[in-house]
């Protein structure tokens, strides 16, 4: 085990241990956020810049200061590494930075995005956004293309986080999603908008940060506050059958994978548990799902405005299933 | 002066030629080395020359070869970087073009020394010729021996491959090259892990420059030490300098490293001088990323002592009044040029060059360049300066690769010294339109 310090707090990881999951190991507010680093998908990281951090001392061998700010999510830790994440001027200043250049060329239509109220974009750029835009130039636009029948791209949300490539490369079964063109003209594509033909090609959704990829069997229904997310499970045949069901009084208005506050799918049984197409865009009846319980849902997001009284889980499931 | 270690038998008619080559004493590190010396004298000889590496960077040759993980069973890769796309450069298409088989004899002697039985030249997609020059003498290699089993009947293998790329400019950065050369996408990788641990197909990997490794076969044949004799301090050796701009006469030359910057735009023996009899306005002496030198800063530095070519002299007073050697593409401005268009022509370039995979590079390069070309084009305003200036700090050092970097030191610098011309192009836009700012008054050259 090595010791690192993350804004002043200890903690022992394993030797490897990127920055980021060992401040994540504490918890808290001194994890960087990362728009593009999913643990669950190898080779992920390293893009968005969102989480770097500044490294004041290498380690105890080293401990000379990194001149550059590093990738917390790609940057293994070493033995008596400090790293300043919250306390680092430097690092606010910079990631305040690569949130304006996330946002030059992302169009403001919040109110009628999917993803409004679950997006990763929005928190950032809640908490590091600039009050207005010094871009003054045209943002970039490409009409909305279909994935299949069930998933959406909005290329003007994209972030180019890669994730969904990533998805694409590592669940699916043949690489027919990547991306094209360069620079600022990268975009995410199905090869000549051919639809990737599989069974859990729907977790692209699932892990996009933003409002790129959305549910066509949920677009313009409802917004995502409005629901409520519920535990819930079936017998599946090709996935675990683990999934949050988002409910709008007795109706299945759309189906997720389980994510936990870090909007990574959660783990089950040491099995990461995506969920398969027919759970999700096809199972929309309560009769074919197990409903568990009710989701806990961070009380500062917006999704459980109206749901939780307090953080006490056992007052918000009485709330929630309407049980005295 | 005057001493061609490289270019010493470039006017040979038929040097191109196995024979002629061979004539002129080719091929000769690859027989001492093989026959005389260990694979680890040979990276001592590297490393006693001070040989610095020539794609840009300079980092010592000698060293990132002993970085190199040597496990058991892996094999180990040496690749050749001739995707040169900089502007402004272009010594290593004039070596391939004109001796192909230095770059032969010098792949031959460093994989020996590093291992290799497997190298790969990585050429840019627009030298589709030079790659068919390259590609002929290597089958003369073969054909004579000097590749495949068993070479000189010293038990060592090695095969060399050619590899076009598709013309992208960010594939001359290392691991985008092996990631174009592993037929995906060229996309640079996250570091670490480094080429020397993790490269090619996940094994071990050196890349090097064309004349980085053309110039390992003087190195073998001199000893490193003769080759340490030659240039200043930590910038030993010739190196190729590709001149270009209003200049008289422009062209590749090889130089000792230590030639003052006067003499070499100034005398008849290189430059000869700016063309037409006008003045120097500003200089970029190592290709179209690093930051921009005014006049007064050319020849001498802030110190007023004599600016050298070596990578020393030309960096010297850091980013506020030096510049860098880069890989050599030595541009030169005459009074008649717009620093701003110049600075909007590079900034296109990078936003264009840009492989977007990471936010601040993606959406700074191009921001950047929508900024210039409203000041270039009279539509901008004086807060634009600022902005720039701030979207370049942010893009520099937060990037993956240096793209960012390249990218953000040249509009930082022009801004640098260079701001009354900015100015006036936005006080100023019709008459900007029209004619060209001149020198900029606080810049009055010295010559």
């Amino acid at each position: 085990m090595v010791k690192v310090i993350v804004d002043d707090i200890e903690v022992e990881v394993e030797p490897g241990t990127t920055i980021l999951n060992a401040a994540r190991k504490i918890g808290g507010d001194v994890v960087p956020p990362a728009m593009c680093y999913y643990s669950k998908l190898e080779g992920s990281g390293g893009k968005c810049r969102t989480c770097l951090v500044e490294v004041a001392a290498g380690s105890t061998a080293d401990p000379r200061p990194m001149p550059k700010l590093v990738a917390s999510c790609s940057t293994p830790v070493q033995d008596g590494m400090v790293i300043k994440n919250k306390t680092s001027e430097r690092v606010h200043e910079n990631r305040g930075a690569v949130t304006e250049f996330l946002l030059i060329n992302h169009p403001l239509d919040c109110p009628i995005c999917d993803q409004a109220g679950e997006c990763h974009l929005q928190d950032l750029g809640f908490e590091h956004g600039k009050e207005g835009t010094r871009y003054e130039e045209e943002r970039r636009t490409y009409d909305p293309i279909d994935i299949g029948d069930k998933i959406k791209l909005h290329m003007n949300r994209c972030i180019l986080c890669y994730r969904c490539v990533y998805v694409a490369n590592q669940l699916t079964d043949q690489r027919v999603h990547g991306v094209m063109h360069r620079g600022e003209h990268a975009e995410i594509s199905t090869y000549i908008e051919k639809a990737i033909d599989n069974d859990f090609s729907g977790n692209v959704i699932d892990v996009c940060p933003v409002g790129a990829l959305t549910d066509k069997t949920f677009r313009f229904k409802s917004r995502v506050w409005f629901l409520k997310p519920m535990n819930a499970s079936c017998e599946c045949t090709k996935c675990a059958g683990k999934a949050v069901v988002w409910m709008f009084g007795n109706e299945i208005m759309r189906v997720t994978g389980r994510k936990d506050k870090y909007g990574e799918i959660e783990d089950i049984d040491g099995k990461t548990a995506w969920i398969c197409n027919d759970c999700r865009f096809d199972k929309k009846d309560v009769s074919e799902w197990n409903i568990e319980g009710p989701r806990v849902i961070n009380r500062h997001s917006v999704i459980s405005q109206n749901h939780y009284l307090k953080n006490d889980p056992e007052r918000d499931a009485k709330k929630l299933t309407g049980t005295k | 002066m005057g001493r061609k270690l490289l270019l010493e038998h470039v006017n040979v008619p038929g040097i191109e030629t196995y024979e002629v080559y061979r004539k002129n004493g080719g091929y000769r590190s690859v027989e001492k080395a093989l026959k005389t010396m260990s694979p680890q004298n040979v990276v001592e000889e590297v490393q006693a020359s001070g040989l610095r590496g020539r794609g840009g960077a300079g980092f010592p040759t000698g060293m990132k070869w002993s970085f190199l993980a040597k496990p058991e069973g892996v094999p180990r890769y040496l690749l050749c970087n001739a995707d040169e796309s900089e502007p402004g450069t272009f010594k290593d298409r004039y070596l391939m073009e004109k001796i192909p088989h230095l770059l032969v004899e010098g792949m031959i002697t460093s994989s020996y020394a590093l291992g290799c039985n497997q190298a790969y030249i990585y050429i840019r997609g627009e030298y589709m010729w030079v790659l068919e020059i390259v590609e002929k003498a290597i089958a003369e290699a073969y054909a004579n021996g000097w590749l495949g089993k068993n070479i000189l009947g010293s038990g060592y293998d090695l095969d060399l491959s050619i590899a076009p790329g598709g013309g992208a400019y960010i594939c001359g950065e290392e691991t985008a090259l092996i990631e174009s050369l592993e037929g995906k996408r060229g996309n640079p990788r996250i570091k670490p892990p480094f080429p020397a641990v993790k490269g090619l197909w996940g094994c071990p990997t050196v890349v090097n420059n064309v004349e980085t490794i053309a110039a390992v076969v003087p190195i073998v044949n001199d000893g490193g030490a003769e080759y340490a004799k030659i240039g200043i301090g930590k910038s030993t050796g010739t190196k190729l300098i590709s001149a270009c701009g209003n200049l008289v006469k422009p062209g590749v030359y090889e130089l000792d490293l230590g030639v003052s910057v006067e003499e070499f735009i100034y005398s008849d023996e290189w430059c000869g001088g700016i063309a037409n009899g006008k003045k120097l306005k500003a200089c970029v002496p190592g290709g179209s990323s690093v930051p921009i030198l005014p006049a007064n800063l050319v020849c001498k530095t802030a110190e007023g002592t004599d600016r050298l070519m070596t990578y020393e002299s030309l960096a010297e007073g850091g980013f506020a009044s030096g510049s860098m050697l880069g890989s050599g593409g030595f541009i030169v401005f005459d009074e008649d040029q717009c620093i701003v268009r110049n600075t909007w022509n590079f900034a296109r370039f990078y936003a264009h060059e840009s492989c977007g995979q990471c936010s601040p590079c993606r959406e700074g390069t191009g921001w950047m360049e929508k900024v210039l070309h409203r000041l270039e084009y009279g539509h901008g305003n004086l807060r634009d300066i600022d902005l720039l200036a701030e979207i370049n700090k942010k893009i520099e050092g937060n990037t993956i690769c240096p793209l960012g970097d390249a990218a953000a030191w040249p509009v930082a610098a022009a801004i640098r010294h260079f701001r009354e011309e900015f100015e006036w192009h936005v006080t100023n836009p019709d008459e900007a339109q029209k004619r060209n700012f001149g020198i900029a008054s606080a810049h009055v050259p010295l010559v």
